[in-house]
C-alpha cells in the first residue's frame, strides 16, 4: 500500500508537474534519495509527498483526499503529526494538487475520494511518510550537534540531546532537506501513540469555517471572470432542439450565451445578471430520447421484474426446496425512490486560461483524477498542461465524484464555447442540483423467507431490481459483472447470518436518468430490506431482534456482533419502553465497518417521529474518535432526512418534480433525534466512518415504526404513509 | 442607481440593479464570500446576515431595501455572544463541511442577543430555517447551549 508500485522514472517525470505547482520541493516517498535534490537556497524541508517543514516551524500536511466534512484533512494529518512526534499546534493540512502518480488510490490508480477508504488508504502511508521526515530532521541534527542520532529525543516538535542542546524542527527543515533516509524508520506501537485516538485533538479546520475565512469553490474570483448558469432539460435524455436568447443578451451584464452538450449556458458579469439572463432564456427540447414515463411507471417497472428470479449472484443449499417445505412463508417488497444528494453547495467550477497556454481549474473534485482528464480532453490539452487545484466542498455524500466528470466538462465546455480566453466560473442553482440528476438509483427487492415448525429461518429469497449506475461508463468493466452491478447487491449477496438456504439474484434495467453512489450506494436499500425482513422473520419466529440476530451471525461478522451487543447495552434493550414509544434495531457491515444502531420512536402527527439514536461502531483503531462520532450523527441525519422525506418524481410527461428545499425537504434541527455513540475498542486496521453510520439507520426505525403500527413501512419516503399507532 | 449602506461598520455605497439581492452584492461586489448561497429562495439559511441587528436572508433581500442600512456578515461579526459562539463551535469542533456554518452562527449569535440562555426548544426554534445537510445539529444544539451559560456565568 505504497507507490512504489509506479517506477521511479514516472515519478520522476511526474515530481516536475509537483514542483511547478507546489511552493515547496515535493517528492514521493519512494524516490532514490539522490531525487530530493534541492536548489540552492531553498529552505523548505519537503521530505515526500504528503509533508513539507519551512523554517518557521509549520509543517503543511498535503491530503489526497478531498475534505466535504468526513475529517481528511485533520484526520491524515493526525497520522503524520503522530509519527514526527510534531506539536500539533504546529500542523497545518492542505489539498494536495492533482498528481495519480503522486496522489493516486493504490486500488484504482487514480486519485479519487470515495468509499470511505481516505484513513483506511492512508494509515501505512502517512505514518510512515511522518517517520521519514522524523528520522531525517534528527539526521540532521545529529550532524549540527555532533552526536548520534539515537541520542536525540524528540518531543511536541522538539529535538534534544541530554547534552542540553535543543531546537525545532523548522531550525533543521533546510539542514534535513540534504540528508538521506538510510532503510525504513520503524513506526510506533499503538501504546506510544499520542494523538491517534485523542479524544482531545479538534478539527484543523473549524475555526476557519466559524469566521466565514474557509475558501471554496464558489469563493474564487479571477480578473475578468464571468459567471455561468446553465438552462438545463426538464427530462432526462432531451436535447437542446433550439433556443431564442434575444431577452437574455438584453439583460445588462449578459456578454454572451453558448450551447454545451448539458443545455445552454448564459455568461454574464456578475451572478445576479447570470440568473436573469437564464429566466429570460427559451430553449424548446427534444424529447424524443428522453425518459417521459412517470416514476411510479418506472418504479412498477422494477417492481414486477422483481417479481421473477434474476441473475444469481448467491446461493447456497437449496432455497426453493426449503420454502416449498417451510411452515411459515413471509413475502415483502420493498421500494426505494430516486434521491437527490443536495450537498449544501451546489455544484462549482472555476477556469481560466494559464500565462503558458494550459488551463487552471478549481473544483471541489472528487473523482480528481476523471476530472483532470476530462477538462485536458474538452480543453484540447494534455493533462500536465491543466492545473487542477482541489478545493474545499460544501458536502459532497457521493456526488462530487462522477464517473463521466459532468460537471468538470460542462464547465471546460463552457470555457472553450466562450473563446477559450476568459475566466469562467460555472454555478448550478439548488434547482440545477435537485434537478440535476445522478440520483441514488430507484430499487425494488422482493423477499421471501421460510420458517420452520420451531420459527426458524430455514429459507431465504432476495431478488433486487434495480439500475446501474456504472453501466455505459468508464467503471463499467469493474463494477458490472454478468450484467450485475455488484453495487446493487452488496449487503444482500453477502449478510451477517449464516442461513442455510439462501438465493439472491438481480435485474439491471437502465433508462436515461442519470444516477449515481449515494452515501453508503447500495446499502442504502439493502440494509434497509435485509434488516427489515430479518426482524419480521425473526418476530413471527418468536425471536427477540437482538438475540435472534446475534444467534445468526457468523463468525466472520464477530465484530458486527459486537457493535450489537454494545448498542443494546447502552440503549437499554428490552426495557419497558413509555406508552406509545417503541426501539427498533438493526446491523450493517459496510466499506468494512461494523455499525449498530437502536432508533426510539414514536407516532406523531400521523408520522414517525425519532427521539433518539445510540449507535456503536467498529472501525478498527479509532483515530479521531471525534471525528467518529460527528460522522455517526451525521450519517443517521442524513439517512433520517431521506427515509423520512425524501424523493425525487416525474410527472406525466417525464418532468422532475421537485426543485428546491421546500418541496426537497431536508433533516432540520428540531427533527434531529438526541445520538449517543460507542466507539468499540479495536486494534484492527482502521477503516472509515463517512458513509457506514447511513445504513442501518433506515431500517432501525422502520422496525420501530412496525411495533407500534403493525406495518414495515414498505415504500420509502416514510412520509408516503399515514401512521396510526 | 448607487445605494449607500455600512456594512461590518464601513460605509459602501453600491451601484447595481436594485433588484440585485443583497447576497450577491456581498458577494461578487464586496468579495465578502462567508456568506454562501445555498437556495436562493430562504430555505435554507445559509446565506444569514444580520439587518440591522436582525438575522435576515441575504438572498431574498433587494438591494432597493437596504438604503441606509447597517449589514453585518460573519465576516464583521463581533462581540461578547459572537466570542462565546465561535469558542463553543470549536470546543465541539461543530462544522463538517462548513459551508452552512456562517449562517448558522449569524442565527445563533443573533438568538444569544435576545435570549442569552436558550432551552433546546428556543434554540431549535431559532434555528429551524438554518439547513445543514451535514448534519451538524446535535452539535449545534450543544454548542449554542453552552455558549449562552458562559455569558451568563
Amino acid at each position: 500500500m505504497t507507490l512504489s508500485r509506479n517506477s521511479s522514472s514516472t515519478i520522476t517525470a511526474t515530481r516536475r508537474d509537483v514542483l511547478a505547482g507546489a511552493a515547496g520541493l515535493v517528492v514521493a516517498v519512494t524516490l532514490p534519495v539522490k531525487s530530493r535534490a534541492q536548489g540552492a537556497g531553498d529552505a523548505t524541508f519537503a521530505p515526500n509527498a504528503f509533508i513539507r517543514v519551512t523554517p518557521d516551524n509549520i509543517i503543511t500536511v498535503l491530503s489526497k483526499h478531498i475534505e466535504f466534512g468526513q475529517g481528511p484533512l485533520t484526520g491524515l494529518a493526525t497520522l503524520v503529526a503522530e509519527e514526527m512526534d510534531a506539536d500539533w499546534a504546529q500542523i497545518r493540512a492542505e489539498h494536495a494538487p492533482s498528481n495519480p502518480a503522486l496522489y493516486g488510490h493504490p486500488d484504482f490508480g487514480m486519485q479519487i475520494t470515495g468509499g470511505s477508504a481516505s484513513i483506511a488508504t492512508s494509515y501505512d502511508v502517512m505514518r510512515k511518510a511522518g517517520a521519514a521526515a522524523r528520522a531525517l530532521l534528527v539526521a540532521a541534527a545529529a550532524k549540527s550537534w555532533g552526536v548520534p542520532a539515537d541520542e536525540i529525543t524528540v518531543a511536541k516538535g522538539v529535538l534534544s540531546h541530554a547534552s542540553g542542546k535543543q531546537g525545532t524542527f523548522g531550525d533543521f527543515a533546510q539542514a534535513a532537506a540534504g540528508e538521506t533516509l538510510t532503510g525504513e524508520p520503524a513506526l510506533k506501537s499503538p501504546d506510544q501513540f499520542i494523538y491517534i485516538g485523542n479524544e482531545n485533538l479538534r478539527k484543523l479546520d473549524t475555526a476557519d469555517k466559524s469566521t466565514g475565512a474557509a475558501v471554496y469553490t464558489l469563493d474564487i474570483f479571477r480578473d475578468g471572470m464571468l459567471t455561468a448558469v446553465v438552462a438545463h432539460p426538464k427530462r432526462f435524455g432531451a436535447t437542446v432542439a433550439s433556443f431564442d436568447d434575444a431577452a437574455t443578451r438584453a439583460v445588462v451584464g449578459v456578454v454572451d450565451v453558448v450551447q454545451v452538450s448539458a443545455g445552454v449556458a448564459v455568461l454574464a458579469e456578475n451572478t445576479y445578471a447570470a440568473l436573469k439572463g437564464r429566466k429570460a432564456l427559451v430553449v424548446e427540447w427534444d424529447d424524443s430520447a428522453a425518459e417521459t414515463r412517470h416514476t411510479d411507471a418506472i418504479l412498477a417497472e422494477y417492481e414486477a421484474a422483481a417479481k421473477q428470479r434474476g441473475v444469481v449472484a448467491h446461493q447456497t443449499g437449496d432455497a426453493d426446496g426449503a420454502l416449498a417445505g417451510a411452515e411459515t412463508v413471509l413475502e415483502a417488497e420493498y421500494l426505494f425512490p430516486y434521491l437527490a444528494h443536495a450537498p449544501m453547495e451546489p455544484l462549482d467550477a472555476v477556469i481560466e486560461r494559464s500565462a503558458d497556454g494550459g488551463v487552471e481549474a478549481w473544483l471541489g473534485s472528487q473523482g480528481t483524477t476523471i476530472d483532470h482528464q476530462v477538462i485536458a480532453g474538452v480543453c484540447g490539452l494534455d493533462m500536465g498542461q491543466v492545473k487542477l487545484n482541489v478545493m474545499l466542498a460544501g458536502g459532497s455524500f457521493g456526488r462530487r465524484a462522477q464517473p463521466t466528470s459532468h460537471l468538470a466538462q460542462e464547465a471546460a465546455e463552457i470555457f472553450m464555447a466562450a473563446g477559450g480566453d476568459k475566466p469562467i466560473k460555472l454555478m448550478w442553482t439548488r434547482e440545477d442540483d435537485i434537478r440535476g440528476g445522478y440520483y441514488r438509483p430507484v430499487t425494488a427487492h422482493r423477499l421471501r423467507g421460510g420458517l420452520d415448525a420451531n420459527g426458524d429461518i430455514v429459507a431465504w429469497e432476495q431478488t433486487v431490481a434495480g439500475q446501474s449506475f456504472a453501466a455505459g461508463t468508464p467503471f463499467e468493466p469493474f463494477m458490472v459483472q454478468n450484467g450485475i452491478d455488484g453495487t446493487m447487491i452488496e449487503g444482500a449477496s453477502e449478510t451477517p447470518y449464516a442461513m442455510a438456504n439462501t438465493v439472491v439474484s438481480a435485474h439491471m434495467i437502465n433508462n436515461p436518468v442519470s444516477t449515481l453512489w449515494w452515501r453508503s450506494v447500495g446499502h442504502t436499500h439493502t440494509g434497509y430490506a435485509v434488516e427489515c425482513f430479518i426482524d419480521e422473520l425473526l418476530d413471527a419466529g418468536g425471536k427477540d431482534a437482538v438475540a435472534g440476530r446475534l444467534a445468526l451471525m457468523s463468525d466472520s461478522y464477530a465484530r458486527l456482533a459486537g457493535t450489537l451487543r454494545e448498542v443494546a447495552d447502552i440503549a437499554g434493550w428490552g426495557r419497558t419502553m413509555p406508552e406509545g414509544r417503541a426501539l427498533g434495531v438493526a446491523s450493517v457491515k459496510s466499506f468494512n465497518s461494523y455499525v449498530s444502531q437502536v432508533a426510539e420512536v414514536s407516532i406523531e402527527d400521523g408520522a414517525p417521529r425519532v427521539h433518539k439514536v445510540w449507535c456503536a461502531v467498529d472501525c478498527g483503531v479509532p483515530v479521531n474518535p471525534e471525528v467518529i462520532r460527528a460522522q455517526m450523527e451525521g450519517g443517521i441525519g442524513y439517512a433520517l432526512s431521506a427515509i423520512l422525506f425524501n424523493e425525487i418524481t416525474f410527472d406525466d410527461s417525464g418532468a422532475i418534480e421537485q426543485s428546491n428545499f421546500h418541496d426537497y425537504r431536508s433533516l432540520r434541527i428540531g427533527e434531529m433525534p438526541e445520538i449517543e455513540v460507542a466507539i468499540i475498542k479495536s486494534s484492527e486496521a482502521p477503516t472509515g466512518v463517512g458513509e457506514p453510520g447511513v445504513p442501518p439507520l433506515g431500517p432501525a426505525v422502520a422496525n420501530a415504526v412496525r411495533k407500534l403500527t403493525g406495518k414495515t413501512p414498505r415504500r420509502l419516503p416514510m412520509i408516503r404513509n399515514d401512521y396510526q399507532a | 442607481m448607487a445605494v449607500t449602506l455600512k456594512i461590518n461598520g464601513e460605509n459602501r455605497s453600491v451601484d447595481a440593479d436594485d433588484e440585485t439581492p443583497l447576497l450577491w452584492v456581498l458577494r461578487d461586489d464586496l468579495r465578502l464570500t462567508g456568506t454562501k448561497f445555498g437556495c436562493g429562495i430562504a430555505q435554507c439559511g445559509a446565506c444569514t446576515v444580520h439587518v440591522n441587528g436582525q438575522p435576515r436572508r441575504a438572498c431574498v433581500t433587494p438591494l432597493s431595501m437596504l438604503e441606509g442600512a447597517d449589514v453585518t456578515t460573519i465576516e464583521g461579526l463581533e462581540g461578547r455572544e459572537a466570542e462565546a459562539v465561535r469558542a463553543a463551535w470549536a470546543e465541539y469542533d461543530t462544522p463538517q463541511c462548513g459551508y452552512c456554518q456562517s449562517g448558522q452562527i449569524m442565527t445563533a449569535a443573533a438568538l444569544l442577543q435576545r435570549t442569552p440562555q436558550p432551552s433546546d426548544e428556543e434554540i431549535d426554534d431559532a434555528l429551524a430555517g438554518n439547513i445543514c445537510r451535514c448534519a451538524t445539529y446535535v452539535r449545534i444544539r450543544k454548542a449554542v447551549k453552552a455558549a449562552g451559560e458562559k455569558l451568563e456565568g
